[in-house]
């Protein structure tokens, strides 16, 4: 399983990767698309709308199942990736490039770990 | 196959309308050009679309398991009538005098489904099950306002539901509340205990249930909802193990629905049209969608507004001629009949899951009402073929697969519904055919993954399709 | 009693026996017991053999009037049905099959759904389409459902739509909370002052009937621009004969085009079954409700067809799918495919301009013969308001009644007249006589 050092990550399964001006990309990762499986849409959302920290701000679709992604800070979205509207397959492929949203103005960030810690997290969850 | 736009060309066209007997009128404006439809003789139509009629498997091709569809044998009675030009030919505004017969049909029908439902009225307009569940809804809705209790917003509903269920409450504006099952598939009564409130609108069940269980706390539910100041809704989807036996009125529910296409054998047509009848108690019927077929002293029928109607859900009568067929089926079997075909399907499912029983874990290990569900998790586990396997292996063998994946609180689920129609042979040859398919999975699961191979086309793949539309010829 | 079960009684027994009960009734144990029916408490008739049925179901039928002279429309057309039609959709691997759920022993009905499909874009000219819903009423409201979104909450309705079809939105509406606001007619057509007076920055769609109900053609292009400068939608809820000939919604700018199907090879019936059909704008796909089918290969690169963008719908998205629907009419949309088909474009076309032509020779007489003068003064397509008193509009009815002839529907200030292909001038000379009669002339 693919994890970056540079991200951080959420026990819902998104990366975050900070930049410099103080906004996020969020996305959703290596282990999190292999579970959701072939996608073939995402719902992206809407740029100005404000995200909550560990509530839902878009959702994918797979043949047989629709899952929501859980944003991971609370803050504005300023840009969505809308090159993944005709190729969602890119998040399955490349999670770790296929961002789904830029985030900025954050005012709350929800309990994100690092690589090892999400590494070992992910082994409670093959435990279970 | 080739598409019928691949067919045919310039020239080739039916000789069907005559030359205009009047001046002809031509509008001020047209469009660009004409419609680039098909064009065809007859020949190529017929034949087109005789090779496609190939490609397709009915409930009389044969046996059709698919849980919680109710694929009953289709009474060849009842095509003839519904195509009788008394009924076919008739305007749906015409005046009432001139069509008693077609009131007839729909009183005589209001009268027998209520007589087996408990319900005092019903309504024959909504042209599907979940047509008629947004029916059902909104009059619990219109119910709550018209005693000015404004703040009962909230449906609840089992997380074994059907998803038309949630769906159709969200649609009539309410919020859902999901409780989880009880570990025997029932409802979780201590949970719904605690779902209860004055804001609780209503209580959404299926009953038997999606796992084919009657729910034998059902008093005390709907006693728990009603107590609480709801209504209780009956999905009338699994009708057919206990029409003539035990009523859904007698359950203590207040508004139901039914789906003529399954329970009352009128065909599906590959998708539709159906008719989901609506039926009530007295307190609920004053909100009906009217017109409703009322009779007057001398035995004339009429249509009459119910006094707060919610409004019409459809034009007109609803899927009439789907009506028609389902009286000449309740004409057929009577009250002796009614319950002998719910008692039979009961018997024909706990007796094809008792044959299969070797080969597949069950969900529920307990007699079960006119389906049961298989849980194929643990033949996942270790043999690797899963529920979608053995149902794609079926295909091969000619059999139409149980329903897949449903309810989605068994995970590996086959759902296998054999209706009262079939006989005790068919049912042993299906048995067997299950078996074939389960030595199969653990000698051979390769064969099974790559299942069908003895179909007109293979898998086909559903994520291409989904992720690039292709939905029309261009 | 008839009876549609094969077992019997010895094999009965013996499937009792297997499972280990010793009666049909000890299957119910899980049924409280109070509350199973006793014999004598099901209040059904005795059931009855096929003999009988067929008889007694007849003698229903015969109970209605045939006319044999149709002149009223009003959401329900008696239209030419080619034999081909009949022939096809009476087949009954068709009538008898599910929704196509196991697409490879389904291909036939998935690839005529593809083509109803592609049909419906054909006739509308929109970008894409579903595979049907209930009929046209429904079609209209699950179409204001579409064009809702957080800021855009306000539906707007012509008020020349069919009356039934307002109502239908609004009850859907009674459903979703949604505020319907109806568009006023003048003289006949919805009045585009108002309409651009009404719509505010919360409107979500305006939808407009073509021809409207009073058989009036409204100008479209002109009332969907009116729409588009609000920011609004704009449905159109067209005639599928009518569409034939006139400008398309796609020309006149429509996001959505729904309409009822009936005209498209189904019998009158009684209204129903009846066929919803809807056609979008590529951008509004995935706001579709409904089944929809696509075009796929299978492990060997053939082409099939499958059920697609399945997760916009009820059975994944349950509480938060934009509508419940779920069974549609699958075998009207087949028999609306064949009809098309057999029609061809030349054939459709033709049957329009027969409607009109018929309409406005129907018209003249009325006018000239009868003196019954034209309520509204626009053009129309295949119906038209005749302006009379209600007492005048009954003798007129009863008196064509008598001879076999249904007149037009009553309305608010006369009578809603109706031609199509299937009149004549002879029946529609020997009306006009009748008429001519009743009004003393």
């Amino acid at each position: 399983m693919n994890i970056p050092a540079e991200l951080k990550y959420s026990k819902s399964h998104e990366w975050v990767k900070e930049l410099e001006d103080g906004s996020v990309l969020v996305g959703i990762t290596d282990y999190a698309q292999d579970a959701l499986g072939d996608l073939v849409f995402i719902t992206l959302p809407v740029v100005g709308d404000a995200t909550t920290a560990e509530e839902s701000f878009c959702d994918v679709e797979s043949i047989k199942a629709v899952s929501d992604v859980i944003c991971p800070v609370s803050g504005t979205i300023a840009e969505v990736n809308e090159g993944l509207a005709d190729e969602p397959e890119k998040l399955n492929s490349e999670p770790y490039e296929a961002w789904i949203a830029k985030i900025e103005n954050i005012t709350d960030k929800g309990e994100l770990l690092s690589a090892d810690e999400y590494a070992a997290f992910l082994e409670t969850c093959e435990e279970a | 196959m080739k598409l019928i736009f691949e067919q045919g060309g310039a020239g080739h066209c039916l000789s069907l309308l005559p030359e205009c007997d009047v001046p002809v009128v031509r509008p001020s404006k047209v469009r660009a050009e004409k419609a680039p439809l098909p064009q065809v003789s007859e020949t190529e139509l017929v034949r087109h679309y005789r090779t496609l009629s190939k490609q397709v498997y009915g409930v009389n091709d044969g046996v059709y398991p698919l849980g919680s569809c109710t694929m009953k044998y289709n009474p060849k009675i009842n095509e003839d009538m519904a195509a009788l030009p008394g009924f076919t030919d008739v305007h749906p505004l015409q005046p009432d005098h001139t069509v008693q017969g077609c009131l007839g049909v729909l009183k005589e029908a209001e009268t027998a489904l209520c007589s087996i439902t408990g319900m005092d009225r019903m309504t024959m307009q909504p042209a599907a099950g979940a047509h008629g569940e947004f029916t059902g809804l909104l009059l619990i809705k219109a119910y709550h306002r018209s005693r000015g209790d404004a703040a009962r917003t909230k449906i609840i509903v089992p997380d074994s539901a059907h998803g038309t269920n949630p769906a159709s409450a969200a649609m009539a504006g309410f919020t859902v509340v999901n409780i989880p099952s009880g570990p025997d598939g029932c409802v979780d009564v201590e949970a719904l205990r605690k779902a209860v409130g004055p804001d609780t609108a209503g209580l959404m069940l299926t009953n038997p249930n999606t796992v084919g269980i009657f729910d034998k706390n059902i008093l005390e539910i709907t006693e728990i909802v009603h107590a609480a100041g709801g209504q209780c809704y009956y999905d009338g989807a699994n009708l057919n193990a206990v029409m003539g036996v035990v009523r859904p009125g007698d359950m203590g529910f207040d508004v139901i629905h039914l789906n003529l296409h399954k329970t009352f054998s009128t065909p599906h047509g590959g998708g539709g049209p159906g008719s989901g009848p609506v039926g009530c108690k007295a307190h609920l019927a004053q909100f009906l969608p009217g017109p409703v077929v009322e009779a007057a002293g001398d035995g004339s029928l009429s249509l009459v507004q119910p006094e707060q109607s919610i409004g019409r859900v459809r034009t007109f009568q609803g899927n009439f001629l789907v009506a028609v067929r389902a009286l000449c089926y309740l004409k057929t079997l009577g009250r002796e009949g009614i319950p002998d075909a719910s008692k039979h399907a009961v018997l024909n499912a706990n007796y094809l899951m008792h044959l299969m029983k070797a080969d597949y874990d069950m969900a529920y290990d307990v007699t079960c009402m006119h389906e049961f569900v298989m849980d194929l998790g643990h033949m996942k586990h270790e043999t690797g073929v899963s529920a979608m396997d053995i149902a794609k292996g079926l295909l091969d063998l000619g059999i139409h697969p149980p329903t897949m994946y449903f309810p989605l609180i068994v995970h590996e689920a086959l759902m296998v519904e054999p209706t009262e129609t079939e006989s005790k042979e068919t049912l042993e040859e299906v048995a067997a055919i299950f078996h074939q398919l389960a030595v199969t999975a653990h000698t051979d699961p390769e064969a099974l993954h790559n299942a069908p191979s003895k179909t007109p086309v293979s898998r086909l793949d559903e994520v291409a399709a989904a992720r690039h539309p292709i939905l029309r010829w261009s | 009693m008839g009876r549609y079960v094969p077992i019997t009684p010895s094999e009965e027994r013996e499937m009792l026996s297997a499972i280990g009960v010793d009666s049909l009734e000890a299957l119910y144990e899980s049924v409280p017991h109070d509350m199973l029916l006793k014999d004598g408490d099901l209040d059904l008739p005795a059931g009855k053999c096929e003999l009988e049925v067929r008889a007694d179901v007849t003698n229903l039928a015969e109970q209605n009037t045939r006319f044999r002279t149709v002149l009223r429309g009003a959401g329900a057309y008696r239209h030419f049905i080619p034999a081909a039609v009949g022939s096809v959709v009476r087949r009954e691997e068709l009538v008898t099959a599910y929704t196509p759920y196991q697409p490879e022993i389904s291909q036939g009905i998935l690839q005529s759904i593809f083509e109803y499909q592609t049909m419906i874009c054909q006739l509308t000219g929109m970008d894409v389409s579903n595979a049907s819903v209930y009929d046209g009423a429904t079609a209209a409201a699950e179409a204001t459902a579409m064009c809702k979104d957080r800021k855009r909450v306000k539906v707007y309705v012509s008020a020349c739509v069919h009356p039934q079809v307002l109502e239908v939105v609004k009850t859907y509406s009674f459903g979703s909370n949604t505020d319907v606001i109806v568009v006023p007619a003048k003289d006949g057509r919805t009045d585009a002052e108002a309409l651009t007076g009404l719509l505010g920055a919360d409107a979500a769609c305006f939808l407009l009937q073509q021809p409207n109900y009073f058989g009036q053609v409204e100008n479209a292009e002109a009332l969907g621009a009116i729409a588009h400068a609000a920011g609004a939608k704009f449905i159109m809820s067209v005639n599928p004969i009518a569409a034939a000939l006139l400008p398309t919604p796609a020309e006149c700018g429509a996001d959505v085009a729904v309409g009822e199907g009936q005209p498209l090879g189904m019998p009158l019936s009684f209204g129903g079954p009846y066929l919803g059909f809807m056609a979008a704008t590529n951008a509004m796909l995935r706001k579709l409700p409904g089944r929809i089918v696509g075009q796929t290969e299978d492990r060997e690169g053939r082409r099939g067809y499958v059920l697609t963008l399945s997760a916009r719908e009820q059975h994944i998205r349950r509480e938060k799918a934009s509508s419940n629907i779920c069974s549609n009419e699958a075998l009207c949309a087949l028999t609306a495919a064949v009809y098309m088909a057999a029609m061809g474009p030349d054939g459709m076309e033709q049957a329009a301009s027969l409607c009109t032509s018929k309409a406005h020779y129907l018209a003249s007489q009325l006018q000239s013969e009868a003196k019954l003068p034209l309520l509204y003064e626009g053009e129309f397509f295949h119906e038209f308001v005749t302006a009379c008193k209600p007492e005048t509009a009954q003798a007129i009815l009863d008196a064509l009644e008598a001879k076999g002839i249904l007149g037009g529907q009553p309305v608010e200030g006369g009578l809603l007249w109706c031609a199509t292909e299937l009149v004549t001038k002879t029946e529609m000379d020997q009306a006009i006589s009748i008429v001519k009669e009743v009004c003393g002339q």
